[in-house]
């Protein structure tokens, strides 16, 4: 994770007729890192992989991505970006084998047959290479995705939303093949909904509607919200939580089986509160570390916030 | 279970509230049927008037006079005006610019006036024998009218009947009057519309619609690699449909083949080319599949009923003609008729060859601003 960052982009903004998709997006990404991408459905994720990799031209903005330009070096861009769409994007009509070989064609490969053979191999699908791709399930279809845009050898991997519909065991497959690839020094931008998803990675970008609310090393962005959390047990949890929700201080109340993980960014005002609720000595409250669940919750909550001002 | 009359109107509700959204299939639903109402209604009209005739006024007189005016007045002739040579008349007739020749022969008046009985010679492109049937069949009746002027007042007592002179009508290119010898060329040029006009569409509507577009962004091939891969198959689709067609036309059904194959070669890859830009422009309109099947049809229409392969061109109204001329089959239509069956060249069929660049020319202008909108 050194020299120069593989994405270096600044200010990109995308409108689609009236409707501001992305505004003012920066991002830099080190090399070999895995850049997690999150926010809610419809905050411009795809959008912007999609002008990362040269698919749609950003209206303002520029930076770099591989060192080429953006804006004018889409097309060296392509070359050696591997982009994993949203939605299973190869030919349902066309076998396993047939598919890999088209693509490989479509980045001019040498050695093709080697190359399509042990991306076969390595998928394990070397005999069933001649069965539709259509017929495949939706763990498989992946994994097929996977090898497709690994064929050239990216250096930089963008996956949006690469586990949507997937079963656990195939995440977690598919989660070693990215840690693995990105031991190797491949690059690797992450779109997901999955908070599992993202604790696996070192860095975090969460965007709402368009814009960037917070970006940093997982790590670290709970203490960059500044979150106080408070760790709740006892019975009547249920009432408890109900309770707690009209407090003044306390922001935010996430359950997490039969205990609450109570927070705000306010220490006076939220320890205030846990004062007045301990004197009634009916729970027990132990303060703890915040963590990414607790902060993307928050992010989350305030996200809605943010779109709430936007439409009013 | 009982029927359910709320969850049946929840669906009614629901179908209506998708058919509005649709909008491509709603105006389908409103625009087809008083579209073929209007094609129908005014524009078909099996009885062709105002056919484009040519006078070869060999012998000037009183009475030849009294026929052309009598042919003008009948509406069923449009006298377009005089030629010389029946070299200039029969390369008219071939191109299409004239219906009919009218020969009038040397001393015409004389032989009359001295009871020979001349034969005034009507030479018929009846390659459309509906076209042509009904001005033959009011010859006799205007050939009466042109007596009568002739020989009005005094002299009507000394009109000869029947008239002092004969006509033959000379029928070229289909002495027969067979229907099937001017259907089976034309039904090549719908055929080809039908179905690489359809095929173009839907095969580029269905990789976005399935979203293998976007990986074939993604990678670093140009738009025109991906484009004329697409679309060069589908030019294979139709020389084989033009070879299928021909072999049976000429053998099943016996229609001549009169022309020169350069001819006939050159028209037929542009309509093809027409056919596929016409794909082209239409994917890049539709967002799926079934709205590219629509306006697919929606195109063949006019093929059908404005090109003059059903109904005879000269027989539809001047605006309807000028739609007609925009409708790339129309052309195409001529220039296989004018091959096949009158043995044109390509000298003979520039017009339309020239008719079908341009039209190509605007549709894939249109095409291409179009397709590079929907990309970005």
């Amino acid at each position: 994770m050194s020299g120069e960052p593989v994405i270096d982009v600044h200010g990109l903004t995308k409108s689609f007729g009236d409707k501001r998709v992305v505004d003012h997006f920066d991002i830099e990404v080190p090399r070999g890192a895995i850049y997690g991408f999150l926010g809610p459905n419809g905050s411009g994720k795809t959008t912007t992989i999609r002008m990362l990799c040269g698919l749609l031209t950003p209206d303002e903005g520029e930076g770099t991505c591989l060192g080429f330009d953006v804006r004018r070096e889409a097309g060296r861009i392509k070359e050696q970006v591997g982009y994993m769409t949203q939605k299973f994007s190869y030919y349902e009509d066309l076998s396993i084998r047939e598919n890999l070989d088209f693509v490989a064609r479509m980045y001019r490969l040498d050695r093709r047959r080697e190359r399509v053979d042990a991306a076969l191999r390595d998928l394990g699908l070397a005999d069933r290479q001649k069965q539709l791709a259509g017929s495949l399930s939706g763990g498989w279809k992946q994994r097929l995705a996977l090898a497709a845009c690994l064929l050239h050898e990216p250096q930089l991997l963008l996956l949006d939303e690469p586990t949507a519909g997937v079963d656990p065991k195939a995440r977690r497959d598919f989660w070693d093949e990215i840690r693995r690839l990105a031991a190797q020094g491949v690059t690797v931008l992450v779109s997901t909904h999955y908070m599992d998803e993202a604790i696996q990675c070192d860095f975090i970008s969460y965007i709402a509607y368009g814009r960037k609310l917070i970006d940093g090393r997982s790590a670290e962005i709970p203490s960059m919200i500044g979150l106080v959390t408070y760790r709740v047990s006892g019975p009547d949890i249920s009432a408890l939580e109900a309770e707690l929700r009209k407090e003044d201080g306390v922001e935010q109340v996430a359950r997490f089986g039969s205990v609450l993980h109570v927070s705000g960014t306010d220490r006076e005002k939220l320890d205030a509160v846990v004062e007045a609720y301990r004197k009634r000595g009916t729970h027990q409250w132990v303060e703890k570390t915040s963590e990414l669940e607790e902060a993307f919750i928050y992010l989350m909550a305030g996200a809605r916030d943010n779109f709430a001002r936007d439409a009013a | 279970m009982s029927f359910s009359f709320a969850r049946f109107l929840a669906v009614l509700a629901k179908e209506f509230i998708q058919m509005r959204r649709d909008r491509v299939t709603f105006a389908m639903m409103i625009g087809l049927p008083i579209m073929q109402l209007l094609l129908f209604g005014f524009i078909i009209n099996s009885d062709a008037r105002h056919l484009p005739t040519l006078i070869e006024m060999n012998d000037s007189g009183p009475l030849s006079r009294a026929i052309v005016s009598a042919m003008q007045v009948s509406d069923y002739f449009d006298i377009e005006g005089p030629v010389r040579g029946a070299s200039a008349g029969e390369r008219a007739l071939r191109e299409g610019s004239a219906t009919f020749v009218v020969i009038f022969p040397d001393n015409f008046e004389r032989d009359v006036m001295r009871g020979q009985r001349p034969e005034l010679l009507i030479v018929a492109d009846a390659s459309d024998p509906a076209a042509v049937g009904g001005a033959v069949g009011a010859l006799s009746g205007i050939m009466q009218t042109a007596m009568a002027e002739t020989f009005s007042g005094m002299l009507s007592s000394v009109a000869p009947t029947p008239p002092p002179f004969g006509v033959s009508v000379h029928r070229m290119y289909n002495p027969e009057g067979r229907t099937s010898t001017n259907i089976v060329p034309g039904l090549l040029a719908i055929v080809l519309s039908m179905t690489l006009v359809m095929m173009t569409a839907v095969a580029i509507v269905k990789e976005s619609e399935r979203g293998t577009m976007e990986m074939l962004i993604a990678t670093p091939a140009r738009p025109l690699e991906v484009m004329l891969g697409k679309i060069l198959p589908y030019v294979l689709v139709g020389y084989i449909q033009t070879v299928v067609f021909l072999l049976t036309g000429l053998t099943l059904f016996a229609v001549p083949f009169e022309g020169t194959i350069q001819a006939f070669f050159l028209g037929f890859n542009l309509f093809i080319l027409v056919n596929l830009a016409l794909g082209f422009l239409i994917s890049a309109a539709a967002r799926s599949q079934m709205q590219a099947m629509q306006l697919s049809m929606f195109t063949i229409l006019p093929s059908v009923l404005l090109s003059g392969f059903l109904f005879p061109f000269a027989a539809m109204p001047g605006w309807a003609q000028i739609l007609g001329n925009i409708v790339p089959a129309t052309h195409f239509l001529r220039v296989v008729r004018a091959v096949m069956l009158k043995g044109g060249g390509v000298a003979d069929v520039a017009g339309e060859l020239w008719a079908l660049i341009a039209i190509l020319l605007v549709i894939s202008t249109i095409a291409m601003l179009r397709y590079r909108q929907t990309l970005d």
